[in-house]
This record gives C-alpha cells, structure tokens and sequence, in this order.
C-alpha cells in the first residue's frame, strides 16, 4: 500500500515537470494519463483504508476520512484531465496560445497534486503547509486568463485566502500549544497524538484552535460570511479550474475543518464543535439560497450553488447522528462529481452559444445533443433529484438530524435546499429549454465542440447513478469506518 | 508563582516585551509609508525584530533549535522576500523605474489619524482579550502573547484600510510575522523541520503575490485597488 502513497504523491508532481518542456501534445497525453491513473491509484487505496490506517515515515497517513476526500480529488483530477483536452483546442485566439496551454497543463497538474497530497499529511501542520500551496497555485491558475476579471479574481483571491490561512496557521498553532501540555514539548502536531490526549488537553486552546480553524479553513471551504473570494474566482478561472476549485478544492479544505473537529470533539465533547458547524452552515445555506436567484453570470450562480452545498456538509457534520455524518461522505463524493459536471457542462454552453452571461444564452438543448441533456441531469443532481447520489446523502442527512431531535435545523436544510433548487432551475432551464435565437447572420449549427468535453461528463453522471442508485460495497464499508473516526457510533 | 506577577518583571521579560512591543510599532508604521521601498523595509525591520527576539529566547530558555529559526527566518524574511518582492516589481517602475508607480501614498480610505485611532482600539481589544484567555508560555512573558495578537489584528485594519496591492501584500506578511510572534510565545518548541516548511511556503505566497502584483499592474496601470469593484453580487 506504501508504493501507492508514493505513487500518488510523485505521479501528478512528475506529469507537471513533464509538461514544463515536453512538446504539448505529449503534455495533453501525460495529463489525461496521469489523472486517469492517479483515479485508479485512489480507487485501489480504498479497500485497505476502509479496514485500517496506512501510514507511511511518520509523514504520510491515510484513514477512511482521507480516503473520501482523495476518491473526490482523484475523480475530478482525472474527468477534468481528459476534458480539458477538448477545452484547450481552440477558443484561446487573443492569447499566445502555446505559452497559455504550457501553464495551463502545469498548474492543473501540480493543483491536483497539492490536493491530492493535503489528506495524506499526518500532522497538522503539514496539511496547513498542503493547503497554503492549494492556494496559491490554484490562485496563479485564476489569473491564467490574463483579462481584468481575472486579475481581480486572483488579486481577491489570493489575498482573502491567505488572509484566512493565517488564522488557520494560528489555529494550528494554538493546537501545538495545547498538545505540548500533554505530550511534552516535541511532538510533531501528529492527528493520532492529539486524538489519544483528548480529553486532557487544555478547553480554552482547543476552543480557540477550532473556531479559527473553522474561521480560517473556512474561507477556502467557502463558508458565509467568509465565502466572498468564492464566486470570484470561480467565475473567471478557466473552466476545468473551476470545475477543481469547487468539487475539490473547498472539500480538501474542509477535510482541515473535519480533523479539528475530531479533535476538538475528544477534548470538549461533541457540542461545542458541533454547535459552531451548525451557525456557520446554516448562514452558508441561507445566503447562498438568495443569492442563486438573480445571478446573471452562469459560472457564479454555480459558484453560489458550491456555497450552499458547503453549508449542508457543516450541517451535516453538526448532526453528528451516524446516518447524518455517513450522508455527509457521500455528498463530498456526490457534490464532485455532480458541480464537476455542471461547470464542464456550461463551459460547452458558454463556448457554443459564445456567452456566459444567462439572459444571452438560449438553446442549449437543441444545440447540443449530448451536453445539453448531461447539463440537465447535472441540475437535477445538484437540487438532490432521485435517482443521483446527491438525493441519497442529504436524504441521509436529513434522516440524521432527525433522529438526533435537530428538528429546527432540518427543517431549515429543507427549506434551504428545495428554495435553492428552483433558484438554480429557475435561470438555467431557460438556458437550456428555450429556442435558439433565429436572428440573422451568425446561426450555430447543432452538434458538440469536441468529443473530449463530453466523456467525461458522461462518466461523471454514471457516477452519480452508481452512487445513488447502488454504492458499491466497498465504499458503504469505508464510510462506515470514517463515521466512526469522526465520533458516530456505526449503525 | 504569585510573587512572581507582583514583582517587577525579569530583565528578560521585560527586553522581550519591549521587542515584541517594537513589532507592533512597526506593524503601525506601515499605515503612512507613502513609498513601496519604504513599505518593503519596514517589514524586513519588523522581520529583523522578530529573529532577535527568537535569539533571545533561544539563549536565555537553552532551545538551541531556535538559533537555527532565527537564522533562517532572517535570511528569509529580512532578506531573501524584501529582495524578491523589489526585483519582481522592479520591471513595472516600481523601484528604480517610474517613480509615479512607487507612491502608494494616496492609498488611504480614512485619514491617519482615524486609522491609528481604530487600530489602537482595536489592538486594546486584543491585548487584554488575550491576557483573559489565562493561555501561559513556557517560554516569554504572556504579555508578549498579547502583543502578538495586537500585531494581527493591525494587520488586519491595516490590509482594510490601504487601498494598494503592496499595502495589502505587506500587510499579510507582517499578519504572518505577528503568527509567528504568537508561535514563538506558545510554541517554541515546534520541530524546527515543521518551522522550515512554514518558511518555505511563505516564500512561495511571497512570490505569488509578487507576480499577481504584477498582473495587476499590468491591467490597472496603477497599485491602486479602489478600481477592483467590477466583480460583484
């Protein structure tokens, strides 16, 4: 199992300094090859990481909690690969098309393996360092489409996020303060160190260490009221970046929430923690659920959309039942796939009917035989529609809160969602439904941009059916092992 | 223990405050610098004040490790990063070049005054939250923890308040040395491997901000942010 920690730490790191001087149809190849492996690589971890921890030199460490988050990563890693072949090809005329796709494919390399990394670090303090780099690659790659929207985006970006990585250094460091206490002077901020000293490190540190943390990771999860970087840069990264950014990188960011907050749950008990998920996710809700009405750019409105499924993971988590907790694993796998299909899709609506802004864009279905529909399905998905995976987690949650007498936050996650559904449908069904323009001069012909943008949307649908309709055994076996870690007696 | 609090405080005690307590002034400082030079070395003083300030711990509380941090985190923040940020912004006029691009005087949303009068409630705040906190340091005085907090949050008004991108990138760097005063009074003994990557990593942000400052320039023509304002809802 250690060559597979290694293989997946050295392989995107390898494909990025491929790409820095190969010829860049070699770069293309590479970079689909290395996301489709580094998928299988993860795939392969599962088994083992549902039955135990791997560790590896002290360094490396992969329990079923990291393996949610690495399935998630790996997944998106590997679709948006192969779909950005079909993006990079043409549609770039007003840059220096070669020096862009060199950048392109290095950053989207070495995102993914800053991401893919970030679960595998044992300690605290090596996730922090994890995620910092998460950010300020993902920041250069916001910025990569040289406009002035973009330049913003990444100015807001890089600063708000930095800004709130700093509280959660500080974080980071109040829990190695509150660990010497116990352990001694030199210990390395380890998670199973901290976990087993539990209920004998000091309250006031861990209280402290977990509100910034959650304050701090949260503003790269995207939690209101510290989400504003979000649609940003969500909006003006290019497409299979943002397509990362969302699916992966905010769940990476809050798989740092969710080892403080095993932490902070052996040291307080679980009401405190949960407590604190609980505001901020239902703030999260609630603001992204207004602000998905009204939204005139397509990739924002999805931005906002990310926010709001933020907000029903913290929800979840402050559940705590085991069948809340086991709905949240589910929706970070569930979430990926279905807003990396939503953005890849309407990255080929925006490059066929040449806009990105919703109330100029129409047609979508006539135009486009197989992404439109995808698009659609996509939509149900994220408004949690049967059969997709994203109706069987927040089904779970809900269950959860429920039996745990949350009644008012489950009513609340409810209304939220169901409000948030038909504020998304409300502006992208016309997108898709209504009649493509007939104006004179320039009439689209139907027919898809490239085979390579519709691929791996397709996968990412057969995802979210397998997850809804029938997770494999495997997977229900590894939620069941992180839903202990994470404080929920298995049912 | 209790004697210890009535009593005036240790010659060490009292040199590391009055470090610590130059690191906030600093830290104020950065409101009226009128020039990005002068912006840039006022956060390598501050960087310089807080690898002193590890020197002194690491010889008085016999942590040879943090000799090695000083070092280090001398040479990275006090040189290597104030280097880095002026060659990378050499190109655009900012240092040597144009002059117009230097001044970010006019970078101001509130007069200095006012400014110093937030920051000054605002550090309060900070300073005695922390000192109820009853958080101890093996290592400094708690009073040093409590400045350490101050220097975060006048980072904070300070990043709110300037409107330019080398503000707000100092800004954040000089938050990042008030986090690792704090990590200097709570966690000295932090593996010195660990301290390095931190090191590490704040080079990497620095360059990065240095070529989005660069970025932006290129687009805006200016330092200044009050144009960021079309992206929003």
């Amino acid at each position: 199992m250690h060559i597979i920690l290694l293989l997946l730490l050295t392989l995107p790191a390898g494909a990025a300094l491929i790409c820095l001087r190969a010829p860049l149809p070699a770069a293309r190849t590479v970079t689909a090859l290395s996301g489709a492996a580094s998928f299988g690589l993860v795939i392969a971890l599962v088994p083992a990481a549902a039955h135990g921890d791997i560790s590896y030199l002290r360094l490396l460490r992969v329990d079923a909690l990291s393996a949610v988050f690495m399935l998630a990563t790996g997944f998106l890693y590997g679709a948006v690969a192969v779909y950005s072949v079909g993006y990079l090809s043409g549609g770039h005329d007003h840059l220096p098309q070669a020096r862009y796709a060199r950048r392109f494919w290095v950053g989207l390399n070495l995102f993914a393996w800053a991401m893919l990394a970030a679960p595998m670090m044992s300690n605290l303090a090596l996730l922090w360092v994890a995620i910092e780099v998460t950010t300020v690659i993902s920041a250069l790659l916001v910025a990569i489409e040289d406009t002035d929207g973009a330049a913003e985006a990444a100015w807001k970006y890089v600063l708000l996020a930095s800004t709130g990585l700093a509280l959660a250094l500080l974080a980071t460091i109040f829990a190695y303060y509150a660990g010497a206490h116990v352990l001694g002077q030199h210990y390395d901020l380890g998670f199973t160190q901290l976990l087993a000293a539990g209920p004998r490190l000091p309250h006031t540190a861990v209280r402290l260490a977990f509100v910034l943390a959650v304050l701090g990771y949260g503003t790269k999860t995207g939690l209101v009221p510290v989400h504003t970087w979000l649609p940003d840069a969500h909006s003006e990264a290019p497409t299979p970046v943002s397509a990362l950014l969302s699916g992966s990188l905010l769940a990476v960011s809050f798989y740092a929430i969710l080892r403080f907050f095993q932490v902070a749950s052996a040291a307080l008990g679980p009401r405190f923690p949960r407590d604190v998920l609980l505001v901020f996710g239902v703030a999260s809700l609630l603001l992204a659920m207004l602000y998905l009405f009204g939204q005139r750019d397509i990739k924002r409105l999805l931005a906002y959309s990310s926010v709001e499924h933020m907000g029903i993971l913290a929800i979840g988590v402050s559940f705590g039942a085991p069948a809340a907790l086991a709905g949240v694993l589910l929706h970070v796998l569930g979430h990926a796939a279905a807003k990396g299909n939503a953005f890849m899709g309407a990255g080929v609506l925006v490059r066929k009917l040449g806009s990105k802004r919703i109330m100029s864009m129409r047609g979508g279905l006539d135009l486009l035989p197989w992404s439109g529909p995808l698009f659609l399905l996509a939509l149900f998905a994220l408004g949690a529609m049967p059969p997709f995976g994203l109706f069987r987690s927040e089904f779970e949650i809900v269950t959860g809160g429920l039996s745990s007498g949350s009644y008012a936050a489950a009513a609340i996650l409810i209304v939220g969602v169901t409000v948030a559904f038909f504020g998304l449908a409300s502006s992208l069904t016309r997108v898709l439904l209504l009649p493509a323009p007939v104006a004179p001069g320039t009439r689209v012909v139907r027919g898809e941009p490239s085979a390579w943008m519709v691929v791996p949307v397709a996968a990412g649908a057969l995802a979210l059916l397998l997850l809804g309709v029938h997770p494999p055994a495997e997977l229900t076996d590894l939620f069941g092992r992180a839903v202990t870690l994470l404080g929920g007696r298995t049912s | 223990m209790l004697a210890a609090t009535v009593a005036a405080p240790s010659a060490l005690a009292g040199g590391a405050n009055v470090i610590a307590l130059g690191v906030l002034l600093a830290e104020f400082g950065m409101f009226r610098q009128a020039l990005l030079r002068d912006q840039v070395r006022l956060y390598a003083a501050q960087s310089v004040l807080l690898a002193a300030l590890a020197i002194v711990v690491a010889a008085t509380r016999h942590l040879p490790e943090l000799y090695v941090l000083a070092g280090l985190s001398f040479a990275l923040k006090a040189v290597i990063v104030p280097v880095v940020v002026r060659r990378l912004l050499r190109g655009i006029g900012a240092d040597g070049g144009d002059p117009r691009w230097s001044d970010i005087a006019g970078s101001h949303t509130l007069g200095i005054a006012s400014t110093v009068l937030i920051a000054i409630v605002v550090a309060a705040f900070g300073f005695f939250t922390v000192a109820a906190l009853g958080i101890s340091s093996p290592v400094l005085p708690v009073t040093a923890l409590s400045i350490s907090i101050a220097v975060i949050l006048v980072a904070f008004v300070l990043m709110i308040v300037r409107q330019d991108v080398v503000s707000q990138a100092i800004g954040f760097l000089s938050l990042e040395n008030g986090v690792s005063l704090t990590a200097l009074v709570v966690a000295a003994g932090l593996p010195l491997i660990l301290e390095i990557a931190f090191l590490f990593d704040l080079l990497v942000v620095a360059v990065v901000f240095g070529l989005l400052i660069r970025v932006h320039h290129g687009r805006a023509e200016s330092m200044s942010t009050a144009d960021l304002t079309s992206l929003r809802g």
